[in-house]
């Protein structure tokens, strides 16, 4: 258990993520159309379209300022970050009102002790659901679908490369020797307990192992482009992250075509997120397509339960090219 | 007895290589030569096209043209060679290869094994097309045509129209007609997807189909124009509404 919640990001969700937005969003208007219905003396509709035209207001102003304060919410400890939380929307809720009041209705009458009522029972649901969230995803029930998870490779990648490893010991041992290391390294991570984040430097190292063993089976029919100069290397990301994907890069995109073909790598960070854009080759109808759905289900499935909606995966395909894209949040180790 | 010629098809350079190394310490006990080498399913029947090999040992996943197709072809061949397939990891082959005892090997290959594949690779008999034609797992890529002592292979997307006549099929192609000698009704099972019946004697490549029109004689027949070829070609009575609604989409 200790170890999930030392990796996770957990504490106060990214206020700035569209996913946690929606959520946020969602959850409070569906808060005030019961608050209209149960206030309904007159017409509801009439009722939800009051509310609203403050709540709404509030809502976009608090959440602009979490958004904008995110940081330095980040670094109080987690008791604190939820009462400064509190703090601030109550506070946003009674400049917003009260200038409303004077906008619409003219000084005087007006409620205050209900908006702030209404505000803190809306703010403090909205992090209770967050909280429990958190609590759902870190314990024993992410550590049983993270290890079950475990990323699982192909055994025919497996025989191939030790026929193209048997088939370097009596004529370039010294490859021979190189390509069984590079075979110990990147089973010993498959075989490992990969619930931990890794560095990004790490994962990329691994990825060039296991693509060295791909270039000498497949010799000149695999070229390969990376482009990570600017990638973040102290970047936290899941172990095996990368590689079933390139894996399914080699399988679908490679392997079935009988001329060379091209895998680029390219990883950066933008602002406060690592992207990973992996493009192969796309052979119109594939047969194996089974398969290569079950990867990338099994990759998404693992960055959402270390990220949530923070990470995304999205596959498409572009002409002749096969392109997945990885989004998520930049974290360190510090 | 003359050495056993063999000849290796893998698309994987290392994996033709340990093949060699091997065979080579099998020769000691069984007189045999590496008589040739090739990358595709292709480049093996091109190979065997000018060249006599004994026994093939045939890698099963292979881009383009697969081991299981390579062998369908290669037995249209007057004096087909015995065919063994070799496969890494491939769940499905070696199921079917199983079930209708074909001989198979598994890579990395040892060469006790290897050797008792090929002692008995001359007594063989080779798989059967009829046998290879269950364990092919989708349409061919390609026809194989037996012309002047070699195979030609007609990529099944060049095809435009396929013809009943007498004894044969005729293929057409942008380029030409072929002969096959395979059954229509064969065809049609095999290639429906890709091609339509517009008549009691022939099929069409659904992609390929440009319009129909009533001919001008006086019977009213309907002719199908296709891409590519000048020919136009009768559409019979009950077809026709299968003709319009593929040219609908």
């Amino acid at each position: 258990m200790r170890i999930i919640k030392q990796n996770l990001p957990v504490t106060l969700p990214n206020f700035c993520n569209l996913g946690i937005m929606l959520r946020i969003l969602v959850l409070v208007d569906v808060m005030s159309l019961l608050a209209a219905m149960a206030r309904s003396s007159g017409s509801l509709w009439q009722e939800v379209l009051e509310i609203s035209a403050l709540v709404q207001p509030i809502l976009l102003a608090s959440l602009l300022a979490l958004c904008l304060l995110r940081r330095w919410l980040k670094r109080l400890p987690y008791h604190l970050g939820i009462a400064a939380i509190l703090l601030l929307t109550t506070v946003i809720t009674t400049l917003v009102a009260v200038a409303g009041q004077n906008l619409f209705f003219g000084p005087g009458g007006l409620a205050l002790d209900r908006f702030w009522l209404f505000s803190l029972a809306a703010t403090g649901t909205v992090l209770y659901y967050f909280h429990l969230r958190n609590r759902a995803l870190s314990p024993a029930i992410t550590e049983a679908r993270l290890q079950a998870l475990q990323a699982r490779i192909r055994p025919h990648f497996l025989f191939n490369s030790l026929n193209a490893v048997l088939s370097l010991i009596r004529s370039d041992p010294k490859r021979a020797e190189q390509t069984l290391e590079d075979m110990a390294d990147l089973f010993r991570v498959l075989m490992a307990d990969n619930r931990q984040l890794t560095t990004l430097e790490k994962e990329v190292a691994l990825c060039r192992q296991y693509l060295n063993i791909e270039q000498l089976r497949l010799g000149e029919r695999l070229y390969l482009a990376w482009a990570i100069d600017k990638m973040p290397r102290e970047a936290l990301v899941p172990p095996l992250v990368l590689q079933p994907l390139l894996e399914n890069a080699v399988y679908h995109g490679i392997e079935p075509r009988a001329e060379p073909g091209e895998i680029s790598i390219n990883i950066y960070r933008s602002r406060d997120e690592v992207h990973f854009v992996i493009r192969n080759p796309y052979l119109g109808d594939d047969k194996h397509h089974g398969g290569n759905k079950m990867a990338l289900d099994n990759v998404r499935e693992r960055l959402k339960l270390h990220f949530d909606a923070e990470a995304s995966l999205d596959a498409s395909i572009h002409g002749n090219t096969y392109q997945v894209h990885i989004t998520l949040p930049y974290t360190t180790s510090e | 007895m003359n050495p056993l010629a063999i000849l290796i098809v893998d698309d994987e350079a290392p994996a033709r290589h340990r093949l060699k190394e091997v065979l080579a310490d099998c020769a000691g006990e069984l007189p045999l030569t590496v008589a040739g080498e090739a990358a595709t399913g292709r480049e093996a029947l091109e190979w065997l096209s000018h060249h006599r090999a004994d026994v093939v040992l045939l890698d099963v996943r292979m881009p383009g043209m697969n081991g299981i197709e390579t062998a369908r072809h290669l037995l249209t061949l007057p004096q087909p060679p015995a065919v063994i397939f070799t496969t890494a990891y491939d769940h499905y082959a070696v199921q079917a290869f199983e079930v209708n005892a074909i001989d198979y090997l598994l890579k990395p290959v040892r060469s006790e094994r290897l050797l008792a594949a090929l002692r008995k690779a001359r007594a063989l008999s080779s798989p059967q097309g009829e046998t290879l034609r269950e364990l092919a797992d989708g349409p061919r890529s390609h026809l194989g045509i037996f012309e002047r002592g070699r195979i030609l292979l007609l990529a099944v997307e060049d095809i435009v129209f396929l013809r009943a006549e007498l004894k044969y099929v005729t293929v057409r192609t942008k380029k030409g007609e072929y002969l096959v000698e395979e059954p229509l009704v064969r065809l049609e099972e095999e290639f429906g997807e890709r091609f339509l019946r517009i008549h009691r004697n022939c099929l069409v490549a659904r992609n390929r189909i440009r319009g129909v029109e009533k001919s001008h004689d006086d019977d009213g027949t309907w002719l199908v124009a296709l891409e590519g070829i000048p020919e136009q070609l009768p559409v019979s009575r009950r077809q026709l509404p299968l003709v319009k609604e593929a040219l609908r989409r």
